[in-house]
């Protein structure tokens, strides 16, 4: 550790010491999944991968879209596109917190200065059918992290449960390198010979895309884009197990739930541009939540999911 | 006699579930070891964030030695029977006894129990206490399958000796096994230690920055909070509730004051409190001399090298960017309530309330009509009254109660502030969601209460008219709340309010949605049941013709098709019998639809009002003998009927009065029955025989009047004090005439006087129905 006990000095700085870190814990580091999510907990190596028998230990970024969150790259700290890490371990080891309170200390922060604290927040993911138990933790008052044991995903049971990590990274990053305005935050070292900050990277794309989702996103090309995800996603799992190509039985979990992500994004575009109302926001994020479960029916019918090859 | 000490230590429990898991800990170990036959003086349980702990003082050493004496078989029975009663006992044949009895000689057997360690007995008992524990919502965690808050990490459980010797309790929980051992503050003292007992694991705790007792926690915090506050000029707003979580957040409380930036010191005090409370669980502090709120408190968890200055600047930090957000909502809902609120009242329209009752402007709507109506009766100005109304949902679109539902209402207040609206309009905005619970306030501004009584009547009308009324424990919408609303609105102004009058007007708007219910409600019926279908096109076709019958003809030719097609004629013909049956309602007997709606809907109220009363003191019965009174929907007269009555009746006189008047009652009724005719004619003192009847006579046409006199005036104290004037003749009426006499003459100028009084008892109230 002790490369690493200067203070970080630049966002990516931090990014590369949570990812030498989880890797030093035995994590496969995994790369972001290449579509538009929520959050990084909707990344199939958590979502899919906490559910059956097989142990799994994995850590990534996810850069991650919430369209309501849209300040116009104003506010100093909301952002609708941003990134988050995640760690996921099943079984859940008993010292986890032990772990997590250790990629603190790896980023920067000094557990002797600070007030670090686990504050009751279970977690629910209504469109995923999931939920667990477990704390946002603060950090001097500050929510740095994301800490919950998986009890239920996609209507399954968690055995055994995963634990999930998940750390909001400009917050967490702005916190350490003390920056007040999430654009002022420096992105690479600021004595790069071309330094730059978060608002040079962010600045004009939260500006496009707060006015993109807020005002121009075409609505009813969205609602038909989300019926459209939907029954490919109910198409993909209705399709035989036997693939008359090969021969092999192949259940595609994975495209199906490629499409269930597709819908859960497109119902929060659709939400950002106020066209849902409160009755149907139930309904859309019950159609979400059923095609999640359909995915991870699937899973568990694979290799992967604890199906004997 | 040893003591006993348990802690559970576990990763962070929640800090609301603290106080009532120590008690339950506490409840379920005495319990456990009490019925295994142990005995203690005395328990104390406490909760920190990572520990729940138990200290058992004076505990016996072990439970007593049992006899226990098990009759048998007879001697003579089969040896199977006689085997398997051993078994059964644990004893051999050897230490059975012979006694004679009736029906022959019958083995005993005498078992001894020995009693048991307290060791072994703690071990069970706490086992099960870990393995059964009624969290609110407990985890599994790791590969295993046992359920504890958040993982459970260790067991201390040890008994301690009059001569302090320790001793480990041998038990093994999942894998997890007990020990002496346990850990300090997270940071500040890590590693784990042993202790000996009690007193030890105190002194120790404390030593590595452990406060065990949460009461002691939060006093130290109040303390310093005050006392900070206090040496800068402020004062802390007081929260028992955040107090609470607060100290069950923390081991080891730091309590830091903090600075609010100038640039939020504009926000409404109650936006600037919700925020810190809501997100950060700060206290606020405010300048009592202008009641602005200038400075927060904070509760750390740890001591640090620098007093707290990171932790601090930290936090203030935090609370900028938190306050930030709120000013930002602030600011954009101001320009929006400047303009008028157009864009709110828009945003509206396209907010759901309920599928079946339309919009949220939809209900604006109404519930402005509804206000219009009521207005004059409660003293308000009809428009004052339509256009605080118009006003009072505006600020659910508004960002600020997008972020802080809890600020609803009240933000409607500033917003109408600064949309330069009149006070009236303001204050109903914020008042007329009230009273929400039973202890909070009710509005006496007549535009509020106009706009309260209208936002609740709408809602109660609104969800009978669809027939989704609250069942059992499930009541999504409040409405019990609602009609209590409404109750303590009309009993505390005193209104003068036809309750059946304003359910009426609030049904009209809901024709629609109710004739939709009932169309939906026949479509199935009619799809579950073709014989139901039969008979609505059977009285339909009365009505209008053949024409309900040629659907169900269609119905009948449908069966023989393909599934599909048939499914499909079939629920086209039951949407048109459903459709005929409503049109035909709709034109002919609207009422015959709302009528038994509206009369449940009153008798809903009935039933709070009753839940109301008893609060208070009143029976059951007795608000049933009023409620059984002509003008019942007249909620403010029922009451000051029920409590005069309540109130009689708790004299002499009233006891005395309902005795008499049941047993004139009770006299006269059998009377009416064996003799087929009522005695209602006015007795005739000429008849009287007796001077007991005389003055009974004389008493009775003083009441009459005088009890007429005051109901007119709905004075029922006076009422009451007509009747109590009663007792003392009927009570020597009754002490010295035999009613049947057998002179018919005179038996039935008795009876009519027992007529009389029932008369004069039934004008105020139904007497009958009181018990007793």
């Amino acid at each position: 550790m002790t490369a690493t006990t200067a203070k970080p000095r630049s966002f990516q700085d931090i990014i590369l010491r949570l990812q030498s870190y989880w890797a030093a814990q035995g994590c496969a580091i995994m790369q972001p999944y290449d579509m538009e999510v929520g959050a990084g907990t909707f990344h199939p190596a958590t979502t899919l991968r906490s559910l059956g028998p097989r142990p799994w230990s994995a850590a990534y970024v996810q850069p991650s879209r919430r369209p309501t969150d849209g300040r116009y790259g104003e506010n100093p700290n909301r952002l609708q596109h941003y990134y988050q890490y995640q760690v996921l371990i099943k079984p859940s080891p008993p010292e986890l917190q032990a772990l997590y309170l250790g990629s603190l200390e790896a980023i920067g922060i000094d557990m002797a200065l600070h007030d670090i604290r686990f504050v009751e927040d279970d977690w629910e993911s209504p469109t995923l059918g999931a939920w667990g138990l477990g704390w946002e933790v603060w950090c001097d008052g500050m929510e740095v992290s994301q800490f919950t044991y998986f009890q239920q995903v996609g209507g399954h049971d968690c055995t055994p449960v995963s634990g999930e990590l998940t750390y909001g990274l400009e917050r967490l990053a702005m916190y350490v390198l003390g920056a007040g305005h999430v654009m002022d935050m420096p992105y690479n070292d600021p004595a790069a010979p071309i330094p730059l900050t978060y608002g040079d990277v962010f600045r004009q794309t939260e500006e496009e895309f707060s006015r993109w989702n807020f005002d121009i996103a075409n609505t009813e090309v969205l609602l038909r884009h989300f019926e459209e995800a939907e029954a490919e996603c109910r198409a993909i799992l209705d399709a035989p197990e036997a693939d008359p190509k090969t021969g092999k039985r192949i259940v595609m979990a994975h495209p199906a739930y490629d499409q269930c992500i597709k819908a859960s994004h497109i119902f929060n575009l659709l939400d950002a541009r106020g066209v849902i109302s409160v009755t149907e926001r139930q309904a859309y994020i019950g159609r979400v939540r059923a095609l999640a479960k359909q995915c991870a029916d699937a899973f568990v019918q694979t290799t992967a999911g604890g199906r004997a090859a | 006699m040893p003591d006993l000490l348990i802690e559970l230590f576990s990763e962070e429990i929640p800090a609301r579930m603290q106080v009532r898991a120590a008690d339950d800990l506490k409840a379920r170990v005495t319990d456990g070891l009490v019925e295994a036959g142990l005995t203690y003086a005395g328990a104390a349980a406490f909760c920190t964030p990572r520990r729940l702990t138990l200290a058992i003082g004076g505990l016996t050493a072990s439970s007593p030695t049992v006899q226990e004496e098990r009759k048998g078989p007879r001697t003579d029975a089969p040896d199977k029977a006689i085997e398997g009663f051993l078994r059964g006992a644990g004893v051999t044949r050897d230490d059975l006894e012979i006694r004679d009895e009736k029906k022959g000689q019958v083995y005993y057997a005498r078992i001894t129990k020995a009693g048991r360690g307290a060791d072994a007995i703690v071990a069970e008992v706490l086992d099960s206490v870990i393995r059964n524990f009624p969290w609110p919502k407990s985890m599994r965690w790791g590969d295993g399958s046992l359920r504890w808050v958040r993982p459970l990490h260790s067991i201390l459980c040890i008994l301690t000796d009059d001569a302090g010797e320790a001793q480990v309790v041998d038990l093994d929980v999942d894998g997890i096994t007990a020990g002496n051992t346990t850990e300090g503050h997270r940071f500040m003292a890590p590693g784990r230690f042993a202790v000996t007992g009690f007193d030890d694991y105190c002194a120790k705790l404390k030593k590595r920055f452990v406060v065990l007792d949460a009461a002691e926690r939060a006093d130290a915090i109040w303390q310093d909070a005050t006392n900070q506050a206090f040496a800068a000029g402020l004062e802390v707003a007081e929260d028992r509730g955040l107090l609470a979580e607060v100290a069950g957040l923390v081991e080891w409380p730091v309590v830091l004051m903090g600075t609010i930036d100038q640039t939020f010191l504009g926000l409404p005090p109650e936006v600037l409190q919700t925020s810190m409370k809501e997100h950060q669980k700060f206290f606020s502090v405010r300048n009592p001399k202008t009641g602005r709120i200038e400075r927060f408190i904070t509760v750390a968890n740890r001591e640090t090298a620098d007093n707290g200055a990171t932790i601090l600047a930290g936090n203030q930090k935090v609370l900028f960017a938190r306050l930030s957000d709120a000013k930002f909502f602030w600011e954009n809902d101001l320009r929006i309530a400047e303009a008028g609120g157009q864009a709110w009242q828009d945003a509206l329209a396209n907010v759901t309330f309920h599928n079946k009752l339309g919009s949220q402007a939809d209900r604006v709507n109404r519930i402005a009509a509804l206000a219009r109506e009521i207005a004059p009766v409660v003293g308000a100005d009809p428009d004052l009254a339509e256009q605080a109304a118009r006003w009072a949902k505006s600020d659910l679109p508004s960002e600020m109660v997008y972020e802080f539902p809890e600020l609803q209402g009240l933000m409607g207040r500033y917003y109408a502030d600064a949309a330069g609206l009149p006070a009236e309009v303001a204050a109903a905005a914020q008042e007329h969601y009230a009273p929400l619970g039973p202890s909070d306030d009710v509005p006496t501004a007549p535009v509020s209460v106009a706009v309260a009584l209208a936002d609740k009547l709408d809602i109660l009308t609104g969800f009978w008219a669809i027939d989704e009324k609250p069942t059992g424990s499930k009541d999504p919408f409040a409405l019990r709340r609602a009609a209590l609303g409404v109750i303590r609105l009309v009993l505390e102004n005193e209104l003068g309010l036809r309750v059946s009058d304003r359910i009426e007007e609030g049904f009209e708007f809901h024709r629609q949605p109710s004739l939709e219910t009932t169309r939906e409600q026949i479509y199935q019926e009619i799809l579950n049941d073709f014989d139901r279908g039969q008979e609505v096109a059977e009285e339909i076709a009365q009505a209008l013709g053949n024409q309900a019958f040629e659907e169900i003809e269609k119905i009948n030719s449908a069966v023989p098709l393909q599934p599909s097609i048939k499914a499909r004629h079939i629920s086209d013909a039951a949407q048109s019998i459903a459709d005929m049956y409503v049109n035909q309602r709709s034109g002919i007997e609207w009422r015959s639809i709302f009528v038994p709606a509206r009369d449940d809907l009153l008798s809903f109220f009935h039933d709070r009002l009753k839940v109301y009363l008893k609060d208070q003191g009143v029976r059951h019965d007795v608000i049933d003998a009023c409620i059984a009174m002509e003008g019942n929907d007249d909620l403010a007269l029922l009451v000051k009927r029920a409590t005069a009555l309540s109130d009689f009746l708790k004299t002499e006189d009233g006891e005395n009065l309902l005795q008499g008047f049941k047993r004139a009652n009770n006299i006269l009724t059998q009377a009416e029955e064996n003799d087929g005719v009522e005695y209602s004619f006015g007795a005739d003192a000429k008849f009287a025989e007796t001077g007991e009847e005389r003055a009974l006579f004389a008493a009775l046409t003083k009441a009459e009047p005088q009890v007429a006199a005051a109901l007119k005036s709905e004075d029922f104290a006076a009422v009451m004090s007509a009747l109590a004037g009663l007792r003392a003749p009927i009570d020597a009426f009754f002490e010295a005439v035999q009613v049947n006499s057998d002179n018919q003459i005179v038996r039935r100028n008795r009876l009519n006087m027992l007529g009389q009084i029932r008369k004069i008892g039934l004008a105020a109230a139904d007497l009958t129905r009181i018990e007793g």
